[in-house]
């Protein structure tokens, strides 16, 4: 322990940083954890037990494999280890199986992993250059950035209290996004390649990665205004590039396909079968626009406009993942969000193949591909939003314009993560939490950022503060009221509705920012 | 001040800390016929709540003192009292007469977690706060770094007993170190109602102030200041017993109460010299009684007194923060029936000089730790234990980086090695010396802990390793005892060289 002091005494405050969060994550293994536990455990069982030609068809438990191999891969593993902790916990039939072993040995399998998203963000401070500021250790934007990545309220307790493995797939991530800034292209691809392996979700900001790793890679020079030169085009890169995602789709599907089993593992990774929106609901426009039928069917029902026994049963805000109509709006379809997903997007890959601003660039495009699938997918998990907050901590730091837009959009998506802790001791430690993570993040970015304009307008700052009284309304008064019986699921309606409008602004503010901001060449001359 | 949010960030991390601890198991879960300290005061808020006053603290068909009798002072009891009153609006359950013993619910642990959490909200954090705030003569980085070191520590978060006493205890410090005298000796009375282990930290106060209306003159503020004093703690007194002071009977059975003489010299395996040493011969067993106790308050009254001396004579905050440790270790070390949590009351005062000698500081905090192992383990509190007392490590490491601070001056040892070398030339060793006992004491407390954990003791010796632990502990507090005494004896002379530089 001395050793270990010595080494990071001193100026070494990365890893004081760090290690200090891993520690924060070790007290938290006692907490609640949700139905993803079972989740992962059972397919800990699966893939251990079972060859691989079942993976896929296993369905013993209702939470079957749903992620593209390599995470199965991953999981298969862990088991090796997991089998010295606790044998039984790999059995199939064994359904929610928790032992305290197999919950330390879970817990510390994402404590341990997460050491990959150290690394990334490590690296990712490396490159990033914020704002020069003040000459105190706690006022540089890399620490700053550190202690927002590595301190992520998001993650806390989407990882390591409802218990997922984001920590890792996101550090991936962030890891392949810092090759990209070293220049070295190859490997974030491949890194990228991997991911996509890893959970298909990331798939929503494949365009990104495709049309700037097309433009700025593949094209190797720019004319003098920025726009194409079509001749610089490199056919080996573009064929290197193809090969590495080839080989890595080939090695993680090629057995499948040789077992003719990719219909199903396909079926299983895209379950269309499943509602709009997810068992709480995303902050999302179908939020809205589901608030907006509900409220428009119940006027209709005041004003006898509708006829009562026509209205479907299955209530949006039951709670279970399952199909649903709308009222009085026309129903959603998949494909409909498939082509607002795809409209929403198109801007901003435009705006990077036509308005290349390197690195940078490609990031505000990855996040406004994040957002978009995120404002208009189907079936969208409010842990999504992590797939945008966590790259939108790169940009805070950079621009005070950014840095408003960051703290909008983390700020409401964190709040709309409370609804997944629902337990009474949660709820001082996500309070606590998002109290630490958010003042902090405010604070550390306004002085940052003290010589320019504030961050906030009237509006912005009056919204935010709503998030207090809203938090009050929902877990302090209103259960004890005598609506909590009759309608149990306005909390979660505010909830959702109220951060679906930050989101929103969060998303168009964003747009209108790499819209309208000046191309390549202009900023140069500034 | 610019770095609020650091501060805020710094309480709010002190705060998730504790809360996530005291999600684990509690002392006595599960375990009848007795259980432990939780089951003790959940069974105050059930005396407290359903018998008249005038019970309290006697033994009766309703109250078996046998049974977690209430043995502290009143304010305590009126404290369970009050807790009681949520209590039954919450679950009248929870504080039923005889039929509520050793209940225990998931609802129950919250709500009792809950209450402790409150009470260090409002008593404890807004002290340690506003202590580090008013230091002197140092940044703002190294004030929120106090505050964060001094919140993390792991001692008290572990032995979540609701340190209301050491949070009055703090006010009182607070109140008599910045000339709020009749504040400081307010909140002090407060602490010793709360709890009689305070009696450890009031000669400190008491030489303090004497010390200090003194420096006055004695015929003129001196003697006022003095008056208001003892007019202060008398109130606060008669204020506190006031309903015990009806009868004469009430006021000794409570007594009897607080300073149970007729039990042994020391309980269970505490880390001071009576127990360490009856690892060689058994005193409990050998001596009679009365002469136990003669031994020890000898003992006790010798070790404190030259600090104590010093300190009426030469009244200065700084002197009283270091006698309060010395104080109270020798009262640990020496004094009859300590109780191994006791060492907290040391370790608050080391808390506070953490910010002048921060190497000592964090190496005491980490022995005070170690030191209630065995209890720890007992509780089921391994994993916890070590997470915060690493927590707690990196925090002193990074935020003082303690181990570039070990030279003389900064272990404050500058005048005492200067006058030793006026007698042996050679003594310059010092510094280097301090940094190998601390790298061999970490490395022993470290091999002892993954012992006591990992090996099952020999079946002649079941007791070995908390025994060992204690035996260890007591060697490092006496060691500390000597480097506090030697600090405060050479502390004016330090002070009188340094205006003659100047």
């Amino acid at each position: 322990m001395a050793a270990l002091g010595i080494a990071i005494g001193g100026s070494n405050w990365f890893s004081a940083l760090a290690l200090g969060v891993t520690l924060l994550k070790c007290l938290l293994i006692p907490t609640y954890h949700s139905t993803d536990f079972e989740v992962h455990r059972n397919w800990l069982a699966i893939t251990h037990s079972l060859p691989i030609s079942q993976w896929y068809y296993e369905a013993t438990s209702e939470w079957t494999l749903d992620y593209p191999p390599f995470f199965a891969w991953f999981e298969y593993a862990l088991s090796h280890v997991a089998k010295y902790f606790d044998q039984e916990m790999l059995n199939v039939r064994n359904l929610n199986y928790s032992s305290s072993r197999t919950l330390l040995f879970q817990r510390f399998s994402v404590i341990f992993t997460d050491t990959l998203f150290v690394y990334a963000v490590h690296e990712c401070c490396k490159c990033i250059d914020g704002k020069k500021a003040g000459k105190e250790l706690t006022e540089k934007p890399k620490f700053i950035l550190s202690v927002l990545l590595l301190w992520n309220f998001g993650l806390l307790i989407v990882d390591h209290i409802h218990f997922q493995y984001n920590g890792f797939l996101s550090g991936l991530m962030l890891l392949s996004i810092a090759r990209f800034f070293q220049k070295r292209h190859m490997e974030g691809a491949f890194l990228f390649a991997v991911l996509l392996h890893f959970k298909h979700i990331y798939l929503y900001v494949a365009p990104a990665y495709g049309v700037y790793l097309l433009r700025s890679y593949c094209f190797t020079a720019n004319k003098p205004d920025g726009s194409i030169r079509w001749n610089s085009f490199s056919f080996v890169r573009l064929i290197s590039l193809g090969l590495i995602v080839f080989l890595v789709s080939a090695l993680s599907l090629g057995p499948f396909l040789a077992l003719n089993q990719l219909p199903q593992v396909f079926s299983r990774l895209f379950p269309f079968k499943r509602g709009l929106c997810h068992a709480y609901w995303a902050p999302n426009f179908w939020a809205l626009y589901s608030a907006l039928d509900k409220v428009l069917s119940v006027i209709g029902l005041e004003l006898k406009l509708l006829d009562p026994n026509k209205i479907p049963k299955a209530s949006m805000t039951s709670g279970l993942v399952q199909q649903f109509q709308h009222t009085v709006l026309p129903s959603v379809t998949p494909l409909a969000t498939f082509i607002c997903t795809l409209i929403a997007m198109l801007p901003s890959v435009f705006c990077l193949w036509f308005k290349p601003q390197g690195p940078r660039g490609f990031l505000r495009c990855l996040i406004l591909c994040a957002l978009s699938s995120f404002m208009f997918g189907w079936h969208v998990h409010e842990k999504a939003i992590l797939l945008a907050v966590l790259p939108m901590s790169l940009l805070s730091v950079g621009k005070a314009v950014d840095a408003s837009i960051f703290l909008i959009l983390t700020t409401t998506g964190h709040y709309s993560l409370f609804p997944l802790l629902f337990t009474a001791p949660e709820l001082p430690i996500k309070i606590v939490l998002m109290l630490l993570f958010t003042t902090y993040s405010i604070s550390s970015l306004k002085t940052l950022f003290r010589k320019e304009k504030p961050l906030f307008n009237w509006m912005e700052t009056f919204y935010l503060l709503g998030l207090g009284p809203l938090e009050v309304f929902c877990e302090f008064v209103f259960p004890f009221t005598s609506w909590n019986l009759k309608y149990p699921f306005i909390p979660l309606l505010l909830t959702s509705v109220y951060c679906a409008v930050g989101i929103t602004y969060a998303w168009l503010k964003l747009y209108v920012s790499v819209l309208t901001d000046p191309p390549v060449g202009k900023t140069k001359k500034q | 001040m610019e770095k609020w949010y650091l501060m805020t960030a710094a309480v709010l991390l002190g705060l998730i800390v504790r809360w996530t601890v005291s999600l684990n198991s509690y002392s006595g879960a599960g375990k009848p016929p007795m259980f432990g300290d939780y089951e003790a005061q959940r069974h105050w808020q059930e005396i407290t709540f359903n018998l008249p006053i005038k019970q309290w603290y006697f033994n009766s068909s309703d109250n078996n003192l046998q049974y977690w009798g209430l043995d502290y002072p009143p304010l305590t009891a009126y404290h369970s009292f009050l807790c009681a009153y949520v209590a039954k609006f919450i679950n009248p359950d929870w504080i039923a007469l005889h039929t509520s013993r050793g209940y225990e619910s998931q609802a129950h642990k919250l709500f009792m977690r809950a209450t402790v959490l409150i009470a260090d909200l409002l008593i404890y954090i807004p002290a340690v706060v506003l202590y580090c705030c008013c230091l002197k003569e140092i940044s703002t980085k190294k004030k929120i770094a106090s505050v964060l070191c001094i919140l993390l520590y792991p001692g008290l978060i572990l032995i979540d007993y609701g340190h209301f006493h050491l949070g009055f205890a703090l006010w009182g410090v607070l109140g008599v170190s910045y000339d709020w005298d009749l504040l400081g000796s307010l909140a002090f009375c407060l602490a010793i109602n709360y709890k009689q282990m305070e009696l450890y930290h009031s000669l400190p106060f008491f030489c303090f102030l004497l010390g200090k209306c003194f420096k006055k003159g004695l015929k003129g503020k001196g003697l006022v200041l003095l008056i208001k004093l003892a007019c202060t703690v008398v109130a606060s007194f008669v204020l506190c017993w006031l309903p015990f002071f009806t009868e004469r009977e009430q006021t000794l059975q409570v007594l009897r109460r607080l300073f149970p003489v007729d039990r042994g010299l020391f309980e269970d395996k505490v880390a001071n010299i009576w127990c360490s040493f009856s690892v060689f011969l058994k005193i409990r067993d050998i001596l009679p009684h009365h002469i136990q106790i003669m031994i020890s308050f000898c003992f006790t009254f010798l070790s404190l007194l030259p600090a104590c001396i010093k300190l009426t004579l030469h009244p200065s905050p700084k002197g009283f923060r270091f006698t309060l440790v010395s104080c109270a270790l020798s009262f640990f070390l020496f004094s009859f029936q300590v109780h191994e949590k006791s060492i907290l009351l040391v370790s608050l005062p080391v808390c506070l000089v953490l910010s002048e000698i921060p190497f000592m500081s964090t190496w005491f905090l980490l022995v005070s730790t170690f030191s209630m192992l065995p209890l720890l383990l007992k509780d089921e509190l391994l994993m916890p234990s070590v997470v915060t007392v690493m927590a707690f490590f990196i925090a002193c490491a990074t935020s003082f980086s303690i181990f570039e601070k070990t030279s003389e001056e900064e272990l404050q040892l500058k005048c005492f090695s200067t006058s030793v070398r006026k007698y042996f030339t050679c003594f310059t060793f010092l510094p280097r010396i301090i940094q190998h006992l601390f790298l061999t004491s970490v490395i022993t407390m470290i091999l002892l802990t993954i012992m006591t954990v990992t090996l099952d003791p020999p079946q002649k010796l079941p007791d070995l390793f908390s025994v060992l632990v204690c035996f260890v502990s007591c060697l490092h507090f006496l060691f500390f005892l000597v480097y506090f005494n030697i600090i405060i004896m050479w502390d004016s002379k330090n002070g009188r060289s340094q205006k003659k530089i100047n």
